[in-house]
C-alpha cells in the first residue's frame, strides 16, 4: 500500500462526504423542520425519490437545470403536503402515513419516470475548489455541488429562524406543546402543514442533487434509504440545523468508504461497507437513547421519541 | 357489533376508492380505466393460471404481514420484515453447507426451522433494542433491514457463492428432495398452506390463549400491563420472535419452493408489501388471509398490465400506495356518527353543538 493509495482512499471518502453528503444534508434539514413542528415524516424517502425523478424530468424536458431543481422542490413539497393533510385527520398516525407515502412516492416516481431511464439531462454546475492540487483524486473530491452552499445557507437560515423569528418560534411551540399553541389561538395543524411542506421542498433539493449531480442519472435504485436515514440523522444532530451539517458530512463519508476502496482495487466487502451508514446510525441510537427517557433536545410532541 | 361492521366496510370502501383513483390516474396516460380494472381482475383471478400466480404470491405476503401484525399487537410498529425474510432465505440456503441434511422432507423441515430462527432472532433484536435501549423500533427495524440486505449480498456473492452462477450470484441449490413442490401438480406450493396455517394459529393464539391475551394487554394498555404485573419486555420479545419467525419462514419458503437457492431475486419487496397487508387487515391475523390473496392478485396482474396495456411495471406499486393512503384516511371516518348525520332532520347545523371530546390519536 503506497502513499498515493492512501491519498486516493482519503480523497474518495472526503469527496464522498461532500458529494454523497449533500442529499443527506437536505433530507435531514427537511426532516428537522418537520420534526421541530411535532411530526415525524418517514415519507421523506418517497419525497426524495419522487423529487429526484421530477427534477430529472424537469431538467430534461425544459433543458434548464434550475427549472429541474425547482420541479424537484415542488414535487417534494406537494407529496409532503399530502402527509401534512393526512396527519391532520383525526385518528391518523404520522408514522403509518409516512410508510404509506414512502410506498406511494416511490411508486409514482417509478411509474412516471419510466421514460426517463435513458436520456441525459443537463447537470447542476460544479464549483471547482481543487484546482490548487496536482492530484486528480483530490481534484475529483473537491468538485463541489453548486447546491451545497444553498444547503449550508438553509441550515444557517433555519437556525436563525428557530431562535429569532416569530414563525420559527411558532413551529417550535407546536412541536413542544400543541396545547399551548392551541391556547394561544394558533392552528396547530396549519403550522405543521406548512412546516411539513417546506421540509418536503428542502428534501426535494436533495432529490435534485441525486439525479442532477451525483450519480447524475435517473434509475430505480437512485435512493438507498437516505430519506429514512434522515430520521436518525436528526436524532444524531439533536434537532439542530447546524449540527445537521456535520451529521450529513459524516454519513456521506461513511457511505463513500465502499466505493473509495473499490476505486483502489479493494472490492472485498463492498456490500458490507455500504451498510456502514446504517450501522453507524444504529450505534448512534444505541449510544444516545436511554430507555424510559426522552432524547436530549427532542420536541415534546414527537411520537417517535416518546 | 357496529365496530366490527366498520372494520369490514371501511377497508372495502377504501380499496374500492383506491381502484377508482388508480383508474383516474392511469387514464391521464391515455389508458381506458375500464380496461385497467378488467385486466387487473383477469390477471389476478381470471383463470386457473392467474389464480396459481396469485396464490404463489399470497403465501409470502401472509407471512411477512404477520411480521407486522404480531409485534403491532404488542404495541410495536415493526416495518423491517424484509430484513428477516432475506436472512431467513439465507439461513435456509446456508444450512446444507454446515450440516449434512437428509434429502427428504425432514431436511426441508430443518432448513425451514433455520430460516424461521434467523428471522426470529433478527426481529427479537429490534424488540430488545426498544425495551432495553429505548430505540424506536420503526427506525431500528428499517435500518436493520438495510444491514441484512447488505450482509445477504456480501455472503451470497462471497463465501457461499456457487462458482457456476456467473451472471447472477447465487448459493448452491437445495438438493431435489428438500425442495418444496406444488400442491397436486399445480404451481401453488405448500408455502401457501404454511401461510394460512400460521395466520390461523396466530389468530387463535392471540384471541384464545392467556399468553396471547397478555401480549394484547401489553400492546393495548401498557399501564394496565404494568399494574397487573405482566412481564412486558418478555411478552414484547415473544411477539417479535413470533413475527420474525414468520418473515424468516417466508424467505425459506421462497428459497425452497421458488428460487431453489438464495439470490438477489429474494429481495422482491414482500416485506414492504406485507406492511400494507397488515394495516389493511387492521392487524387481525384472520383478515390477513383474504387481504394477502387480494394483494397477491394485484401483484400477479402487474405483468399483464404491462404486456396488455403497456403500463409501467410500477403501476401496481402506485395502486398499493394509493390504497395505503386511503386506508389510513378512512380511519378518520370511523368516528363519524353516521346515524346522526343521516337520520337527524335537516336543519341540524342550526343546533348549537357541544365540542367533541378530544380523542387520542392511534392507528
Amino acid at each position: 500500500v503506497t502513499l498515493d493509495t492512501w491519498i486516493a482512499v482519503l480523497a474518495g471518502v472526503g469527496g464522498g462526504a461532500l458529494r454523497v453528503g449533500v442529499p443527506f444534508l437536505f433530507v435531514s434539514l427537511g426532516e428537522c423542520l418537520t420534526e421541530k413542528s411535532g411530526r415525524i415524516n418517514l415519507g421523506l424517502e418517497g419525497v426524495l425519490v419522487l423529487s429526484a425523478m421530477a427534477s430529472f424530468g424537469g431538467a430534461y424536458l425544459s433543458e434548464n437545470v434550475w427549472l429541474g431543481v425547482l420541479a424537484g422542490a415542488l414535487a417534494g413539497g406537494l407529496l409532503a403536503a399530502l402527509h401534512g393533510l393526512l396527519c391532520a385527520l383525526p385518528r391518523v398516525n404520522d408514522v403509518a402515513t409516512g410508510i404509506a407515502l414512502m410506498l406511494l412516492g416511490t411508486g409514482l416516481a417509478f411509474y412516471l419516470g419510466k421514460p426517463l431511464m435513458q436520456p441525459q439531462a443537463p447537470q447542476i454546475p460544479a464549483i471547482e475548489l481543487g484546482n490548487w492540487s496536482d492530484s486528480p483524486a483530490v481534484r475529483a473530491a473537491l468538485h463541489i455541488n453548486a447546491l451545497l452552499p444553498i444547503g449550508i445557507a438553509i441550515a444557517g437560515l433555519m437556525w436563525w429562524a428557530f431562535s429569532r423569528t416569530r414563525y420559527g418560534l411558532l413551529a417550535r411551540l407546536c412541536g413542544d406543546s400543541a396545547n399551548a399553541a392551541r391556547a394561544l389561538g394558533y392552528s396547530v395543524n396549519g403550522i405543521r402543514l406548512v412546516s411539513t411542506s417546506l421540509g418536503g421542498m428542502i428534501a426535494g433539493l436533495g432529490g435534485a442533487s441525486l439525479t442532477l449531480f451525483y450519480p447524475g442519472s435517473w434509475n430505480e435504485g437512485i435512493s438507498s434509504g437516505q430519506g429514512l436515514i434522515a430520521v436518525a440523522l436528526v436524532i444524531f444532530a439533536r434537532w439542530s440545523p447546524l449540527r445537521c451539517l456535520g451529521a450529513a458530512a459524516l454519513f456521506g463519508g461513511a457511505g463513500a468508504i465502499g466505493p473509495a476502496l473499490q476505486s483502489v482495487g479493494i472490492s472485498w466487502g463492498y456490500h458490507l461497507f455500504n451498510t456502514v451508514p446504517y450501522v453507524l446510525t444504529l450505534l448512534i441510537l444505541v449510544l444516545t437513547c436511554k430507555p424510559g427517557s426522552v432524547a436530549v433536545g427532542s420536541p415534546g410532541e414527537l411520537s417517535s421519541t416518546r | 357489533v357496529r365496530e366490527s361492521v366498520k372494520d369490514i366496510v371501511l377497508p372495502i370502501l377504501a380499496i374500492a376508492a383506491a381502484l377508482l383513483v388508480f383508474g383516474g390516474f392511469v387514464s391521464l396516460s391515455g389508458v381506458n380505466p375500464v380496461d385497467v380494472w378488467v385486466t387487473l381482475f383477469k390477471g389476478a383471478f381470471g383463470d386457473w393460471f392467474s389464480w396459481q400466480n396469485t396464490l404463489q404470491r399470497a403465501a409470502p405476503l401472509m407471512l411477512t404481514a404477520l411480521c407486522v401484525v404480531v409485534p403491532a399487537r404488542a404495541g410495536l410498529v415493526v416495518i423491517g420484515g424484509e430484513g428477516a425474510l432475506v436472512l431467513g432465505g439465507l439461513a435456509c440456503a446456508a444450512l446444507p453447507y454446515a450440516l449434512p441434511l437428509p434429502d427428504n422432507s425432514a431436511g426441508t423441515a430443518l432448513v425451514f426451522a433455520a430460516g424461521a430462527l434467523a428471522g426470529a432472532l433478527w426481529i427479537v433484536l429490534v424488540g430488545w433494542l426498544r425495551q432495553y435501549r429505548g430505540i424506536n423500533e420503526t427506525i431500528s427495524s428499517l435500518l436493520l433491514a438495510y444491514i441484512a440486505i447488505g450482509f445477504f449480498k456480501h455472503i451470497v456473492e462471497g463465501a457461499l457463492r456457487d462458482p457456476a452462477s456467473l451472471n447472477k450470484p447465487s448459493t448452491y441449490s437445495l438438493s431435489e428432495g428438500m425442495r418444496v413442490g406444488g400442491i397436486g401438480g399445480s404451481d401453488i406450493h405448500w408455502g401457501l398452506v404454511l401461510g394460512v396455517l400460521a395466520c390461523l394459529v396466530i389468530g387463535f393464539w392471540l384471541r384464545q390463549t392467556a399468553s396471547g391475551f397478555a401480549v394484547r394487554v401489553v400492546g393495548g394498555n401498557p399501564r394496565t400491563a404494568q399494574l397487573v404485573g405482566l412481564p412486558a419486555s418478555k411478552l414484547v420479545l415473544i411477539a417479535c420472535a413470533v413475527g420474525g419467525a414468520c418473515a424468516g419462514l417466508a424467505g425459506a419458503v421462497e428459497v425452497a419452493a421458488v428460487h431453489t437457492n438464495a439470490n438477489a431475486s429474494l429481495i422482491a419487496g414482500y416485506g414492504y408489501a406485507g406492511i400494507l397487508v397488515a394495516f389493511i387487515s387492521r392487524q387481525n391475523p384472520f383478515a390477513v388471509i383474504p387481504v394477502a390473496i387480494l394483494f397477491g392478485g394485484f401483484g400477479a396482474a402487474g405483468s399483464l398490465l404491462q404486456r396488455r396495456l403497456g403500463l409501467p411495471d410500477a403501476s401496481v406499486q402506485v395502486l398499493q400506495g394509493i390504497a395505503f393512503v386511503l386506508i389510513l384516511a378512512s380511519e378518520a371516518l370511523r368516528d363519524m356518527d353516521w346515524k346522526t348525520i343521516f337520520l337527524t332532520p335537516l336543519p341540524r347545523w342550526q343546533q348549537p353543538k357541544s365540542p367533541a371530546p378530544s380523542k387520542e390519536k392511534h392507528l
